[in-house]
């Protein structure tokens, strides 16, 4: 009993203690002080060097404009989508597509995508010779374009589904059915009922994500730097050189960098907030002008088109780097390469064996804690009646929104200064800070609706509160628990930056491994680790959607979900 | 000394009372509480197993064949119940449902194998051990859920309208045999219902509450 009183607040630590201990650790060097490499006295040099840095202007507009960009187009497209095909059956079958999606790690997609997009990718060379009359590829700079346009692209199909996922998870609540049949009663179309009467509490519920999307659309590093303009980058690519360049005194200019980061992702969701406002009051003002119709036809097709635009890249973009890891000769304009072979795969498979093995490691210990831990809070919120508050939701978020740039050098920054070596298990440690919330969110709600019930049968029965745990609980919620360890698992194996700066470079990890190839260019070796990286999150998916189905074949009880 | 008692009993939310109750029921005996919804019937009987939500306050003795059992844990006060649903467990067998409640005294595979065989042939349904539960009709589900609450040898029996979900013919039908089982065991039972045929039909005496 003891031990599981304990579990949320030790939840709490291992969730926010990296994360506070990464920000003092990035300040103080911001600040100038930082023992190890001589910085003892407060000191403004590091923030004077980085308004030096002539690219600084631009980087900070690609970081703010491409966050915001990527953020409204996806929360449009998503909003455009539910409203018009709410309970229909392309709903649905989006729907089923959406635990794969999600699965396919940020730097995969955005690879697919450059090939998709790129002047001798898929589309160039579909459309050629004969509509564009290129016998070679055009000399055009799509992928990497300076505005961030590929960039703003590439997060917009990994965050679509994520939002869906989210509205559809909050929908329910809003009782949608309800109120949409009063909406339409009163002669509303599907769309404008639905903006008007749905979807501000939709809103209310799916908040925290858009805000994280947020966050983390500025601040990301792995697709800024496959799909990002180079010169200047966005401000966390460049801070990320300044970390990994051999002179040291560059990492005062970097936890500088850091810093505006973060105070760039502070203010942009200060920013989004006073746009909620404003929105909210003008929405209010148009509701209650009561226009029946506008544009619903338009608006239901835009947003299937869009959505489908959106799923399709991925799609599309896998089966891209599946096509380039077994081709052999491949020029340009044709559409389909010459031959098929097997010699990428023999030639860099080997090779990917070492990462792929610490990837499993890294995301199965770290799904395993999460797990553990998650379990834990929720069987203490049931033992001891603990009613969690709106604000531990937000202590649950608050990783996902303090920008991953903005506190792993601290924590780099710490080790240095405590001369610790950090490797495979303090990487584990940085995963667990991501996955907890996600392996939270995703189990909280099936774990709380289940019917307390019968906890009450078994006790009745003799079974202590273990013994209900283990034998009851656990098996009838065997299939949302190994859902929500796949999520953690995905969200390991795509995360680059926590194995990037707290393996010090030293910890390889299919991610690791292939945003490192971005530069080069090799399509080949390209596609085949980072066809190898969704393989891995995808598989989690897999056997948790296979297990329950076997264990429980002859249990019909169970296969209503 | 022996039977259910409830001395001075009283449950409040937030200070605001909900139920109090005096109550004295016999081995073999029937008390009927009615009363309408949210007058606190299923929370009474929570309180009385055990598992009172923390939003409650309860003050008061529950008395067991002479025991105080008010601060035992769930687990170990021996009293059983049965819902308006059967909640059956669904990953579990029949059989393993009807097993997951017979004591640990029961030794030896075979031996339990054969006590629930046996418990399943008592309600008409010798064979059913292997079936899930979720492809039994309701009557079928009834029966299983109370021979599993009853392999556990409980000392008393609490009914949160246990037949309230069934239709008419199958409800006289399975509440005779819950009602033939309890006495037939000696078991004091607290049955709450809003239904006054059930009370009836239980023919002990009938407590209001609300
Ligand atoms: N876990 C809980 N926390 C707080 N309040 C609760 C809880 N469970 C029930 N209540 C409230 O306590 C009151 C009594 O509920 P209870 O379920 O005991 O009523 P009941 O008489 O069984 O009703 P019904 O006939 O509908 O089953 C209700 O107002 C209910 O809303
Ligand atoms: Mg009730």
């Amino acid at each position: 009993m003891r031990p599981l009183r304990g579990a949320p607040l030790l939840t709490l630590l291992v969730l926010l203690g990296p994360v506070t201990a990464g920000l003092v650790g990035t300040l103080a060097p911001a600040l100038g002080v930082f023992p190890a490499l001589g910085g003892t006295r407060p000191s403004l040099a590091p923030m004077t060097a980085l308004a030096a840095w002539p690219g600084l202007p631009g980087a900070v507009m690609l970081s703010v404009g491409v966050g915001l960009a990527a953020t409204a187009i996806s929360l449009v497209i998503v909003v455009l989508f539910v409203a018009g095909w709410q309970g229909t059956r392309a709903m649905a079958g989006l729907e089923q597509a959406l635990a794969p999606l999600l699965s396919v790690p940020h730097a995969a997609a955005a690879f697919g995508l450059a090939f998709l997009i790129a002047p001798s990718g898929w589309i160039a060379r579909a459309l050629s010779p004969w509509a564009t009359g290129w016998e070679r590829p055009p000399d055009l700079l799509i992928v990497q374009d300076p505005l961030g346009l590929a960039m703003v692209a590439g997060l917009v199909v990994k965050e679509v589904p994520f939002l869906l996922l989210m509205t559809l998870a909050a929908l329910p609540q809003v009782r949608p059915a309800q109120r949409m049949g009063v909406a339409r009663a009163l002669g509303y179309g599907p769309v404008t009922g639905w903006l008007k009467a749905v979807f501000p509490c939709v809103y209310a519920q799916i908040r925290l994500p858009v805000y994280a999307v947020l966050a983390y659309s500025m601040s990301v590093v792995d697709v800024a730097i496959i799909l990002g303009p180079g010169t200047p980058p966005p401000l966390s690519v460049q801070v990320v050189r300044w970390m990994a360049d051999p002179d040291l005194t560059l990492r005062f200019q970097a936890a500088a960098g850091a810093v505006l980061q973060l105070a760039l992702v502070i203010g942009a969701l200060g920013l989004w907030r006073l746009g909620e406002v404003v929105l909210g009051r003008l929405g209010r003002v148009w509701a209650e002008a009561g226009a029946r119709r506008q544009g619903d036809g338009v608006l239901r097709l835009a947003g299937l088109g869009l959505a489908m635009l959106a799923t399709g890249a991925v799609i599309a973009g896998l089966a891209g780097l599946g096509l380039w890891s077994v081709a052999g000769l491949w020029p340009f304009p044709e559409a389909w390469p010459e031959a098929i072979s097997a010699r990428s795969w023999l030639r860099h498979g080997p090779g990917l064996l070492a990462p792929g093995l610490e990837t499993l490691w890294i995301a199965g210990a770290a799904t395993a804690l999460a797990l553990a831990l998650v379990l834990a809070c929720l069987e203490a919120e049931h033992r001891f009646g603990l009613v969690p508050g709106a604000r531990s939701l937000w202590l649950l978020y608050l990783p996902l929104l303090v920008p991953q740039v903005a506190f792993l050098p601290g924590l780099q920054a710490f080790a240095l200064m405590a001369g610790v070596d950090m490797g495979r298990g303090a990487v584990i440690l940085g995963h667990l800070v991501f996955v907890l919330p996600y392996v939270f969110l995703s189990l909280a709600a099936p774990w709380r609706a289940w019917d307390a019930r019968h906890a009450s049968v078994a006790a009745a029965l003799g079974a202590g509160p273990g013994r209900v745990f283990r034998q009851v609980r656990l098996p009838m919620l065997l299939a949302p628990v190994l859902s929500a360890a796949a999520v953690g698992f995905a969200v390991s194996v795509g995360q680059y930056l926590p194995t990037l700066l707290i393996g010090g470079g030293r910890v390889q990890t299919l991610t690791t491994e292939a945003v490192a190839l971005a530069a080069g260019g090799d399509r080949r070796a390209i596609a085949v680790t980072a066809l190898a990286q969704t393989l891995v999150g995808m598989a989690g998916f897999a056997l948790a959607l296979a297990a329950p189905r076997i264990l429980w074949a002859n249990r019909r009880g169970l296969r209503a979900g | 000394m022996a039977g259910l008692r409830l001395e001075g009993l009283r449950i409040t939310r937030a200070g605001v009372p909900l139920v109090a109750l005096e109550a004295d029921i016999a081995p073999g005996e029937v008390l009927s509480v009615m009363g309408p919804s949210g007058s606190g019937k299923s929370t009474l009987l929570s309180a009385i197993m055990g598992t009172l939500a923390p939003s409650f306050a309860m003050t008061g003795r529950v008395r067991l064949d002479g025991c105080e059992i008010t601060r035992q844990p769930p687990e170990a006060r021996r009293v059983g119940i049965l819902y308006q649903e059967e909640l059956l467990f669904p990953h579990l067998s029949v059989g393993g449902n009807l097993a997951f409640g017979l004591p640990r005294a029961v030794r030896g595979r075979s031996a339990r194998a054969a006590r629930v065989a046996a418990a399943l042939a008592e309600v008409g349904l010798a064979g059913f051990a292997d079936r899930d539960p979720a492809t039994l009709s309701g009557g079928q589900k009834a029966r299983v859920a109370l021979m599993r609450m009853l392999l556990a040898e409980p000392r008393a029996l609490l009914l949160d309208e246990p037949f309230s979900r069934l239709d008419a013919g199958l409800r006289v039908q399975v509440r005779e045999m819950v009602f033939a089982r309890a006495r037939a065991r000696g078991l004091p039972v607290l049955l709450v219902t809003h239904d006054a045929a059930d009370a009836a039909a239980a023919g002990g005496c009938v407590v209001e509450l609300g």
